[in-house]
């Protein structure tokens, strides 16, 4: 955990409602990991997954959804941003040697940089992204040196129906899945398999432990989503 | 040199800034950002008898200037919070500290506070009878003079510790409250705790809180604070523990103007983790603007 003083180097619309922002130099992160942005004018830091690292600048892919990433959005290059950075525990890449990474829409987010990680070790992942439609699935190219299937509800793009269709249609050989994405597409995975990790969602006030803002549910008792998390084992967390 | 030190319940605190509870965990969390021995003191958790999950999420919503939550007391219990979370502590934090206690009944808040009377590394228990977010209890005992004195009355003749009680501004008047609590034998107040609000998501029409509602907190507030504390230190002769929206050694500096002999920091610590070693290391300066080396004499300055 740091905070640091970034200087956004880019921020670029990538659809009508989605942007990625590359902030540097920061140290390197744990795929998983996730940053807090102040944002003038808000209180509370908007919470976003490491989505890619060059080995200096760190990209975040985000969507405006309210005010905060609104404000976001009109960032512009050279401005200075208030972040802090390495929280949470992040993706355990130790775990797996055929990982098989999963995103529903932007829960893609924190699978690109996981991707390079593994790639890093020697360890070819494989994708499988899902979304609405394929409009979702704007920031695809950004994947297109890695093994992806896809999927969209409406057939748009790739398999037509849900993440865990598409995934049981496949019959894919792996020993680990990693997966971000809504809380009901989380809620579905175990429908098919149990063997993973999945990034989960709250909404936070500090970020860092301190305020018990995200606490969850699990197996092993109360866990802060923001500490003890984001990454939880699947068959740890009880949804509700 | 400028003089920090303060004395509050018979223990020096070597500045005024103590973060507030709730909003600094167990203490430990934030000796990851800094050494916390910097800190006055530290209030806890607020810590129950029995273990608690709290309420669901989402438990906490911003607003402009501020946010609110309705967190519910999440803590383990009073017997894990001794022997694993102030063990923890005591290994990052060489001064004593304030336990902070929530209840749903007399016997409750009782027990808990004979319970941090029997730890060494607590100086004073601070009771909490203002929470807004538990139901049946907390902020129940907090906004009727009778029931808050007949607490205050029945703990102290069980409990050997400095009690501090911890006073609602969700209240008509709140001088009212302090009278009767230091009546009833308090030998400190603190406040003010969060004020009843709520936020609705105009996307579902619902409140965005789980629960409805929560507390109100953060740079908001401050105003609102300040007034109650200004009007409580002149009701009663005990000291007075301000908080409410402080984010700066200025607004430390005014808190204690009106009357407060120590400060706490709370939302400003979860937004700003290093808030409280920040306002330490400037409350020199501000005291040097206003040509003041000793802390303790501007205590209720403005009065
Ligand atoms: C660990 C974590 C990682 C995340 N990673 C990403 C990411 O990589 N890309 C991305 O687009 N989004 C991500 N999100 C969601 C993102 O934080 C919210 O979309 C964003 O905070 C909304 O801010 P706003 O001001 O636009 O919305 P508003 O509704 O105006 O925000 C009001 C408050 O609610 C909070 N809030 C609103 N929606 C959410 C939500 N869905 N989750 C958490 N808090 C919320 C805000 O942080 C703020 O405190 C992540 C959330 C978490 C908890
Ligand atoms: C997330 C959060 C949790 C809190 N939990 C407690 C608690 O357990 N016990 C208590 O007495 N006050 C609790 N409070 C109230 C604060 O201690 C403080 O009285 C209030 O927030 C006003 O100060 P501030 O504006 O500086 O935050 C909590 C406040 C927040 C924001
Ligand atoms: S957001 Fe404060 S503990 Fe997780």
């Amino acid at each position: 955990m740091k905070q640091e003083i970034l200087t956004v180097k880019s921020n670029i619309a990538l659809a009508s409602d989605v942007y990625k922002m590359t902030l540097g130099e920061c140290e390197k992160p744990i795929p998983g990991q996730f940053v807090e942005i102040a944002v003038d004018g808000f209180t509370l830091r908007r919470p976003f997954c490491v989505y890619d690292y060059d080995g200096k600048n760190m990209t975040v892919l985000y969507k405006v959804l309210g005010e905060g990433t609104k404000a976001m959005s009109k960032m512009q290059s050279g401005q200075k941003a208030d972040v802090l950075t390495g929280l949470g525990n992040g993706f355990d890449i130790e775990k797996s040697s055929k990982p098989l990474l999963i995103g529903g829409g932007l829960g893609a987010a924190p699978l690109l940089y996981l991707a390079k990680c593994f790639r890093e070790k020697g360890i070819e992942p494989v994708l499988f992204l899902g979304a609405k439609t394929a409009s979702e699935l704007c920031f695809l190219s950004d994947f297109k040196d890695f093994k992806v299937y896809t999927s969209t509800d409406d057939g748009s793009e790739g398999f037509k129906g849900t993440i865990v269709d598409g995934l049981k249609n496949l019959s894919l050989d792996f020993d680990r899945f990693y997966a971000c994405g809504s809380v009901n597409m989380l809620k579905s995975l175990p429908s098919f398999s149990d063997r993973g990790y999945i990034s989960m969602e709250a909404r936070m006030a500090c970020g860092f432990g301190a305020c018990m803002g995200c606490s969850i549910h699990t197996a092993s008792g109360t866990k802060r989503v923001c500490k003890d998390g984001p990454i939880f084992d699947v068959k740890e967390v009880i949804f509700d | 040199m400028t003089d920090l030190k303060v004395s509050l319940l018979g223990h020096t605190l070597k500045n005024p800034i103590i973060p507030a509870s709730g909003t600094f965990g167990f203490g430990y969390e934030f000796a990851e950002w800094y050494d916390i021995n910097c800190l006055g003191s530290i209030s806890l958790k607020g810590t129950t008898l029995s273990e608690r999950y709290g309420n669901p999420l989402p438990r906490v919503a911003e607003c402009s200037s501020g946010m609110l939550n309705a967190i519910g007391l999440q803590n383990k219990g009073v017997d894990k919070v001794i022997s694993e979370e102030i063990e923890k502590l005591k290994a990052v934090y060489s001064d004593k500290v304030i336990a902070n206690v929530g209840g749903h009944s007399e016997e409750e808040y009782i027990s808990v506070c004979e319970k941090f009377d029997g730890c060494d590394k607590v100086f004073a228990i601070e009771l909490n009878i203002s929470c807004p977010n538990v139901k049946g209890g907390g902020m129940a005992f907090g906004v009727d003079p009778t029931v808050a004195s007949n607490l205050v009355a029945k703990i102290k003749k069980r409990v050997k510790k400095p009690i501090m009680v911890k006073l609602s501004p969700n209240v008509t008047s709140i001088s009212e409250m302090a009278k009767a609590v230091e009546g009833a034998g308090a030998d400190a107040i603190s406040l003010i705790n969060t004020l009843v609000g709520m936020r609705i998501d105009i996307a579902t029409a619902k409140p965005i809180l789980a629960t409805g509602s929560g507390g109100y907190s953060g740079k908001g507030v401050f105003p609102v604070a300040l007034k109650m504390i200004y009007d409580v230190k002149k009701a009663v002769s005990i000291p007075v523990v301000g908080m409410g929206g402080v984010s700066s050694a200025k607004d430390a500096v005014e808190m204690m103007m009106a009357g407060a002999t120590a400060v706490m920091v709370g939302t400003q610590n979860l937004i700003n983790p290093y808030a409280c070693k920040e306002i330490i290391e400037t409350l020199p300066a501000v005291l040097n603007k206003i040509k003041t080396e000793k802390i303790s004499d501007i205590i209720g300055r403005a009065q």
